[in-house]
């Protein structure tokens, strides 16, 4: 039972199939049997697991029928969570536990869903492999010897091994979909704005963006349906209608203009996935859809802006961690300034020290203009161009990352890492919805297509990947954890 | 633009970050190496291209001044690493 989607978890807790207790003993036994090895879990919730499950049992035998009640998820640990232990993978909050809940929690503990516990992730979600959290690196389900990609790493590695039914993300410069890719699962950024942010620990504001890891683009509409709306406690949530996202799920895609970037088909991308995202694109052809060559000029300077927006945003947003109020504090302050900079070098890792530094340089007297202004006037025309395409196609399809999971340590050079993001980068700079979904496998190694969308069009894109899926069956693919077990 | 460790120093403690000596070297590097992909951005001509801050164009909303959030103070000192009669305590700052 433990490897059915949502989708079909929820039809059989609905027929009485199964009670959402046992659900959730089959999803922690999986737990115990395999999480010290892979590392997926911060925390592990089981006594509020079951609780809630009870819970959950109860309310359907009075009549509730929320499609995802009783159904068990995982928190990525960037979200705060009333009276369960909060990390954003750092030292810094090891041991905080928030006095509230974030609105996505909220929303999916309302929706009457078991939460597992808190999944790793690199500190402060940054990082594109999980190796920067302060729990140590997750092992990918599909090899242990490489990496989940990150930051929501933990999330995607553990809809991958059956961990759990589906997790929660977050998405700055990619941090859901190119785990997703690399563990062969479902991942979704829906537009800036669409999710709250509230409650959910700030990297960098203005690119930060919530959604669903999961098994399908079907459960990660059932997922946002829970998830988006406007919410009055973040001030940048959008106030753009929702709709049901399940209800367009099967719309034809006769007539579906897909634009392929010249940019993303370029020099970096490995042969082997070129050739399955070539695949997967005369999948759509048969569909109904046509296949039109666009340009994003500007694809190349993504990564540059973004290295200075996000860090320059994360220098400031990290500031309220000074040992005052929560979080570490070092021992034995001499005095106050002592105090901030023993608890900040000893309470956050090498990564997350690195990027306070770049942001706080690029903001620093004398260099704003030729950095921070500079980054977002070339954020206008990255958006530009999304803007222009969106005139000639309905969505953009590329892969989601150059090659397959890396080996961990692999790239010790940050600058490098860095260039992990290189297809995903620019869809937070613009805002857009992006979903990346399995579409083959490479040496034994998933692969991830790259599906982006127009402004607050989420319901498109997941419709197009939910097509996708119910004619090809790479999504439903395993990894083998049988080496694993003991 | 190259750094150097004693930019890297004032960097540091503009962050309140502490930077050991020894440090200090290997992180200029670093960032030296990180400024000089950000500088790929410098060879675009933006002259005529407003400043993007934001994905949505949009004007910040407004609520009414009404208080809406009841006293938590006792809760969130609850998990304060130091403090005593509702108040924050730090090493002394005045002699």
């Amino acid at each position: 039972m433990i490897e059915k989607t949502v989708a079909e978890l929820s039809t059989a807790l609905a027929r009485g199939d199964i009670s959402s207790v046992e659900l959730t003993q089959a999803y922690l036994h999986r737990i115990n049997q395999y999480n010290s090895h892979l590392n997926t879990y911060i925390t592990i919730c089981e006594d509020t697991a079951l609780k809630q499950a009870r819970a959950a049992d109860k309310s359907r035998s009075e009549g509730n029928c929320n499609p995802l009640l009783g159904v068990p998820l995982a928190h990525k640990d960037i979200f705060c969570t009333k009276g369960i232990t909060t990390t954003c993978g750092s030292r810094m909050l090891h041991n905080f536990v928030s006095p509230y809940d974030a609105t996505v929690v909220e929303k999916f503990n309302a929706a009457g869903v078991v939460t597992l516990g808190k999944t790793n992730m690199d500190e402060f979600a940054m990082g594109s492999s999980n190796e920067t959290s302060y729990f140590g690196p997750v092992k990918n389900p599909w090899d242990s010897s490489r990496v989940p990609g990150g930051s929501s790493g933990g999330s995607a590695a553990a809809v991958a091994a059956d961990l759990c039914a589906m997790a929660t993300g977050t998405d700055t410069g990619g941090s859901i979909r190119q785990p997703a890719a690399f563990c062969g699962v479902t991942g979704f950024k829906p537009s800036y704005g669409r999710v709250s942010r509230w409650g959910m620990i700030a990297f960098a504001s203005s690119l930060d963006q919530a959604g669903p890891i999961c098994k399908s683009a079907e459960d990660a509409a059932m997922m946002l349906n829970v998830m988006a709306g406007l919410d009055e406690k973040d001030s940048t949530s959008a106030d753009k209608a929702t709709v049901d996202y399940t209800r367009t799920l099967n719309d034809s895609l006769e007539g579906l203009k897909i634009g392929i970037p010249r940019q993303h088909f370029a020099e970096g991308l490995s042969a082997e996935v070129e050739q399955k995202i070539r695949d997967a694109l005369k999948v759509f052809e048969s569909l109904g859809a046509t296949i039109k060559e666009i340009d994003l000029p500007n694809n190349h300077l993504s990564v540059s802006a973004y290295y200075v927006i996000a860090p320059a945003e994360a220098s400031a947003n990290l500031s309220r961690y000074d040992g005052v109020r929560y979080g570490y504090r070092c021992d034995g302050p001499v005095d106050l300034e002592d105090m901030y900079k023993r608890s900040r070098s000893e309470g956050f890792g090498e990564e997350v020290k690195r990027r306070i530094m770049v942001g706080t340089y690029a903001l620093s007297a004398g260099f704003y203009d030729a950095y921070y202004r500079k980054a977002q006037k070339i954020r206008r025309l990255i958006r530009n161009d999304f803007l222009s395409v969106f005139k000639e196609v309905d969505v953009i399809l590329g892969p989601t990352s150059p090659h397959t999971a890396f080996e961990l340590g692999a790239k010790s050079d940050p600058v490098a890492m860095y260039l992990e993001d290189i297809y995903t980068i620019a869809v937070n700079l613009a805002g857009l919805p992006g979903i990346s979904i399995p579409a083959g496998i490479v040496s034994g190694l998933p692969i991830g297509l790259h599906m982006v969308g127009s402004d607050f069009n989420e319901a498109k894109v997941l419709n197009v990947a939910h097509q996708f899926q119910i004619n090809t069956d790479w999504h439903s693919r395993k990894p083998n954890l049988i080496a694993m077990e003991g | 633009m190259a750094l150097d460790k004693t930019e890297v120093e004032k960097i540091a403690h503009l962050a309140r970050l502490h930077i050991d000596t020894e440090e200090a070297t290997e992180v200029a590097g670093r960032i030296t190496d990180i400024l000089a992909l950000i500088d790929e951005m410098q060879s675009v001509d933006t002259a005529s291209t407003e400043p993007l801050a934001h994905p949505l164009d949009v004007v910040q909303r407004l609520r009414a001044d009404e208080v809406t959030e009841v006293n938590h103070r006792d809760a969130l000192q609850e998990i304060a690493p130091s403090s005593q009669c509702g108040l924050y305590l730090v090493p002394r700052v005045i002699e």
